[in-house]
């Protein structure tokens, strides 16, 4: 599970857009324990591709180390889906870098945007809730 | 000559859970065998089997990626960081 504030989901969401028509991305911090989301960083995609992501290398150390002078750690990515749903693709399976991140999908291929999270683990792909809370 | 080296949470469970250790070396690519030889369990997931940089791993110096700088031949001085991070890419 993952819980975010309206604030978090709607930043990501505009991130999302922002960078269409190619893929956007950005981490996730919070507890690693709870799922809860404390704070979100957008990042640069260096693969500048409707069908690809790479997340900044510099903007992911600037991103860790604020997490972590702030006691969080980054607990997983998110980015989006031009053209197909918020599902993870076997390219997004086949480099997940870690079972214990979430991996937050944001599908803009419909007129409204949907936000869909999950964890990867050994190549299986597990949807989980996405709660948003107020305060 | 030791350097403080940051892990990512993937590579943690192989140092028994700890965020930061210390390895040796001169360069980059000493510190990470040193690190390996410390913590076996993260041979093959920061460096290949031919010895080079793993490309699901980015590695820095202080601020700086070492692929923009001598990759492995990177150069690290006393109190210098050495960060781990998963390079994140998908579709």
């Amino acid at each position: 599970m993952i819980e975010a504030s309206p604030s978090t989901v709607a930043g990501i969401i505009s991130h999302c857009l922002g960078g269409f028509p190619d893929e956007a991305c950005g981490l996730i911090a919070g507890d690693a324990r709870t799922g809860r989301v404390a704070r979100w960083y957008p990042t640069r995609n260096v693969a500048a591709s409707a069908k690809l992501y790479e997340v900044d290398p510099g903007d992911h150390l600037r991103a860790d180390r604020d997490a972590q002078a702030a006691g969080f750690e980054i607990i997983g990515v998110f980015h989006s889906h031009t053209h197909t749903p918020a599902y993870p693709s076997p390219t997004d399976v086949a480099q997940a870098p870690d079972p214990s991140w979430h991996y937050v999908l944001v599908s803009l291929r419909d007129v409204g945007p949907t936000l869909r999270s999950y964890r990867i683990v050994s190549g299986k792909i597990l949807e989980e809730p996405v709660v948003v809370t107020v305060g | 000559m030791s350097v403080e080296v940051r892990l990512p949470t993937v590579l943690r469970p192989h140092a028994a859970g700890q965020t930061v250790v210390e390895a040796e070396g001169a360069t980059i690519g000493e510190v990470l065998e040193s690190l390996v030889r410390s913590y076996p369990g993260m041979s093959g997931q920061v460096l290949t089997d031919d010895g080079s940089l793993h490309r699901f791993v980015n590695v820095y110096v202080n601020d700086d990626d070492v692929r923009y700088l001598d990759q492995l031949q990177t150069k690290v001085q006393p109190g210098d960081t050495v960060s781990i991070l998963p390079a994140v890419a998908g579709g």
